[in-house]
């Protein structure tokens, strides 16, 4: 595909990297010359020094030939000016990102009257994501597949966790529990989960399950995995409101900690039922006092990364509760896992891979069968899932006899709305949805997996 | 540095020059010339041999920066040359290593200085080697070497900045690989429509046809007959003028007249280009005609009418300023006025972009114009303004990078000239007229250095350069390929932090 991309900040940036791993041809318009240099220097893409939302400028990025169009600059007006002149260039798809709660709340709008494909907004989605988190804190991370029907969640070792110690494949025979290991991280490093691998304390394991599957295994394990009762919120920023938004219908006691006195009062008057607290977000005394040893979980949602990373490594010290740390920079991933945090939101990663996923499934009409797609681990797994459309030399064979590329699994069956954990025996069928985790990015087909 | 991919483009570039090298092989065979098919079987064996190892096994890590990017290219050149001289030394055409090592850094660098006293003596396969080197070298090798292989993932574009000429490289497509393939398409393309309009003559083989179109194409300039053009028909020096013109304007504006954008394709740099062009012609028509000083290769006077004295000019002209170096008549017999204009043509060149040397057009256009920025900084000290071309505003360091290339420019070649100088009063005293050493001395460092071909006095149209002692020759060589690859290439080569761990 021909993409344009406008804006060469760090989300437009990654997305360039990845579309291009993909084979897609990528020009990025930015209007600085010195953004562009440095992204053109490191990967084979175009760029172009002008507003993205001139028709010369777009046309020069030869808008007529391009099949998608992605705004990521800073600024909500300048990327849906762009989208919009973009339409008018040529009938390529359109992307926006959009940042302000205004035009999130008239998305559907603005997609059926501009054209847009999509309207993203990074601080929508993380917050749909922590709220998932809330409803089942023994994860560090939940995509959904097939529907809902199966979850990709990623799970951290405790210290004292009953596993440490024992291979994949002990652990599946002692609890019997129709899950599936897929990748493990340790430190930087990734695996896919061969059955000999032994479990370390502190591994971060994804697990590929139904979702009453994962609730009994997390059970066995004996670890508590109940819907958290009451939040602590740090920082009312846009991810803040969106929360309370999404969980307001559940009975969760949320208290939030602003140091800005205009956001305490904007919060406490949109969510009457919220408990807000104007104060140092830092002040030990003040967490204190509000209680945050009884907490179930505790979010740093503020606008400095730094001082999320540090409160919540202060929460996870003085209380036993789930803390979500949100960080907005993408190259902090590394260190963040050093810090030893429970869940950490990344909502440009998030943004850049709905983006992708879409760019895919886009790619789908020409040769992909693709239906979803997630970065398990960034840059290195990916989970995807396909749908079986027409017969292909794996369809019907036994998974035990085919010859499977390194690093790749099937992780998932879905037939008729049930979700089969796959052992040697069973096939691959027509009509069937696969989950497969990969090393291999880049998969375009079913029949990629095999050598 | 990434020592194993440097390896591994060195080990594909020859594994390329052993394939290219089918071309004098097939030659050979077609005109049964056994000493030269031989020596180029012997010389793709050898290349053969030696890149086998090195591009048996891709390396892991690909990434290619700027400063890798550097050595590759001039390494490549160095190597493809050093190569690509054994046919013309293992079949004795051209006895001495040192002369036809020169030889074949003139045919790559598209310079087309010559020691050969004689190439009508030269076996065929030879001189389509020789036009051969014109051709692959005046796009790039390796920018061939692109369009055809993945050759380094995502960076390739430092490697196709250090062998395009021009101040600032731009790709046509996204992808390095889709742009390098579109500028060889439309070369062929020229090449080969020049080819055709070429052959519709009687009086020229198709043997010469093919030799002319690939020297023209990549503004080489290596002869096939003793008197260069002279003796081709009125047709063929007119198609010749032409396409040594088309062939010194940016491929870029041929890519955007496909594309249907005529009006950005004439932009300042091609407009210039054609005002220096008509206004040499002009001046030295007048001057010529004027003083009846047409004088053929064999040191007659001919017709002096004023339209063959227009073509003749306009040939020349056309030859120096595209750094093709054919020639007609022998301008050595012209004024000192005309002389001096061909020389400022000399070191003004072609169009960045294009197949031919020189500083470039484009260049002279950035400096004039922060010239003038400066002038009016001294006015008004507090005005800000910005270098623009072509309604671009222009980025500071693009105008600061166009003035180290001149100092740069500058330095290397009164460095090499000096060195000339020595080394040939040390090794080669008299062998030039004491009277015309000096100007012999610095046409010969202006003609290689801007990859023109002939220049003045001992070295003019119908003299050849096989006068200079060893020295002098490598000294040339160097200023060739440093010309050809826009200085910093070859300069990297020989800055010690580069080759630090």
């Amino acid at each position: 595909m021909n993409i344009i991309i406008v804006g060469c900040g760090q989300v437009g940036q990654h997305l360039a990297e990845q579309l291009i791993k993909d084979k897609n041809n990528v020009t990025v318009i930015d209007k600085s010359y010195d953004n562009l240099k440095s992204l053109t220097d490191r990967i084979d893409a175009m760029g172009i020094v002008g507003n993205g939302a001139s028709q010369v400028t777009l046309a020069e990025a030869d808008i007529e030939n391009a099949d998608l169009l992605i705004a990521v600059t800073n600024s909500d007006e300048l990327n849906l000016l762009c989208c919009t002149i973009a339409k008018k260039c040529s009938n390529c798809q359109v992307i926006a990102r959009v940042r302000s709660h205004v035009y999130n709340n008239e998305s559907d709008f603005l997609k059926t009257e501009l054209g847009l494909a999509m309207v993203i907004n990074p601080d929508y989605v993380a917050a749909q994501e922590i709220a998932r988190i809330l409803r089942s804190p023994s994860a560090i991370s939940i995509e959904t597949f097939g529907k809902g029907k199966v979850e990709l969640l990623k799970y951290k070792l405790p210290d004292d966790s009953a596993i440490i110690g024992m291979s994949v494949k002990d652990v599946m025979m002692k609890y019997k529990s129709d899950i599936l290991f897929a990748t493990i991280e340790r430190g930087d490093k990734a695996y896919i989960a061969k059955g000999d691998f032994i479990f370390n304390a502190r591994d971060v394991v994804s697990i590929i399950s139904s979702l009453e599957a994962s609730q009994s295994f997390f059970k066995k394990l004996g670890s508590k995995n109940q819907s958290v009762k009451s939040t602590m919120i740090v920082g009312a920023g846009e991810i803040a409101h969106y929360l309370c938004d999404e969980i307001k219908k559940s009975k969760m006691s949320i208290k939030v900690i602003e140091r800005d006195m205009a956001r305490c009062d904007d919060i406490s008057s949109t969510f009457p039922h919220v408990t807000v607290v104007h104060g140092d977000t830092t002040s030990h005394e003040l967490m204190a006092e509000e209680g945050i040893n009884k907490a179930g979980a505790f979010l740093a949602l503020s606008d400095s990364d730094e001082e999320n990373m540090i409160i919540s490594m202060h929460a996870k010290e003085k209380s036993g509760a789930k803390i979500i740390t949100k960080i907005s920079r993408m190259d902090y991933d590394s260190v963040a896992n050093r810090l030893g945090l429970d869940t950490v939101i990344y909502p440009k990663t998030i943004i850049s891979d709905m983006i992708l996923r879409y760019v895919r499934s886009a790619n789908n009409t020409r040769g992909s069968n693709m239906e979803t797609l997630y970065n398990v681990i960034p840059g290195e797994v990916e989970a995807s899932e396909f749908f079986i459309r027409k017969p292909s030399e794996i369809v019907g064979v036994p998974i035990s006899k085919l010859r499977f590329k390194k690093n790749v699994l099937i992780a998932a069956i879905l037939r008729n709305g049930e979700v089969i954990m796959p052992r040697g025996y069973d096939t691959i069928e027509m009509g069937d949805s696969v989950v497969i985790v990969s090393k291999v990015t880049g998969l375009r087909d079913i029949t990629d997996i095999i050598e | 540095m990434n020592h194993k991919m440097i390896r591994y483009t060195l080990g594909v570039i020859l594994s390329f020059e052993a394939v290219f090298l089918l071309i004098p092989i097939i030659t050979a065979l077609c005109y049964g010339e056994w000493d030269a098919l031989f020596a180029t079987l012997l010389t793709a064996a050898i290349c053969l041999a030696i890149s086998l190892p090195f591009i048996a096994k891709q390396p892991k890590t690909t990434e290619v920066f700027a400063k890798e990017g550097f050595v590759i290219v001039s390494l490549s050149w160095i190597v493809l040359s050093f190569f690509g001289c054994l046919p013309f030394f293992f079949s004795r055409s051209i006895p001495n290593f040192i002369d036809a090592f020169f030889e074949t850094v003139s045919g790559f660098t598209t310079t087309g200085s010559s020691i050969i006293p004689s190439v009508e003596d030269m076996p065929k396969s030879m001189l389509i080697w020789r036009s051969f080197t014109h051709w692959i070298g005046g796009m790039g090798v390796l920018v061939f070497v692109m369009a055809i292989l993945p050759l380094s993932g995502a960076q390739n574009m430092h490697i196709m900045r250090a062998e395009s000429p021009g101040p600032t490289v731009s790709k046509l497509v996204p992808r390095v690989k889709k742009t390098a393939s579109i500028l060889y398409l439309i070369y062929i393309a020229l090449t080969v429509l020049m080819f055709f309009m070429l052959v519709f003559d009687p009086g020229i083989t198709v043997f010469e046809a093919i030799n002319t179109a690939m020297a023209t194409a990549g503004t080489g300039g290596f002869g096939f007959r003793n008197d260069s053009m002279f003796s081709m028909s009125s047709y063929v020096q007119i198609i010749v003028t032409v396409f040594m013109l088309l062939f010194s304007l940016n491929f870029n504006s041929y890519y955007l007249i496909l594309k249907g954008k005529i009006r950005d394709a004439f932009n300042t740099e091609i407009i210039v280009f054609l005002c220096i062009v008509v206004s040499a012609i002009a001046i030295i028509t007048a001057d010529v005609y004027l003083n009846n000083s047409l004088v053929s290769p064999s040191g007659e006077a001919i017709n002096g009418s004023f339209g063959n004295v227009l073509k003749h000019v306009s040939f020349n002209v056309g030859s120096i300023i595209s750094t093709t170096g054919f020639g007609t008549v022998d301008f050595q017999h012209w004024s000192a006025l005309s002389h001096f204009i061909l020389i400022m043509l000399m070191f003004c060149g072609a169009c960045a972009g294009s197949t031919g040397g020189g500083f470039k057009v484009s260049r002279i256009v950035i400096l004039f114009k922060a010239m003038l920025r400066e002038f009016g900084n001294l006015i008004h000290p507090n005005q800000v303004k910005k270098v623009s071309i072509d309604d671009k505003p222009l980025d500071n360091s693009a105008v600061h990078s166009v003035l180290t290339y001149l100092t740069t420019y500058v330095f290397i070649f009164f460095g090499s000239l000096l060195l000339l100088f020595v080394g040939e009063s040390v090794f080669n005293p008299g062998a030039v007229d004491p009277s015309a050493n000096f100007m012999t001395n610095f046409t010969a460092v202006t003609a290689c250095f801007n990859n023109i071909g002939p220049g003045l006095e001992a070295v003019g149209p119908t003299q050849n350069f096989a006068h200079f002692s060893p020295v002098g020759k490598l000294i040339l060589s160097f200023d060739m390929l440093a010309g050809r690859l826009e200085l910093f290439p070859m300069l990297i080569l020989f800055t010690p932090s580069t080759w630090k761990k």
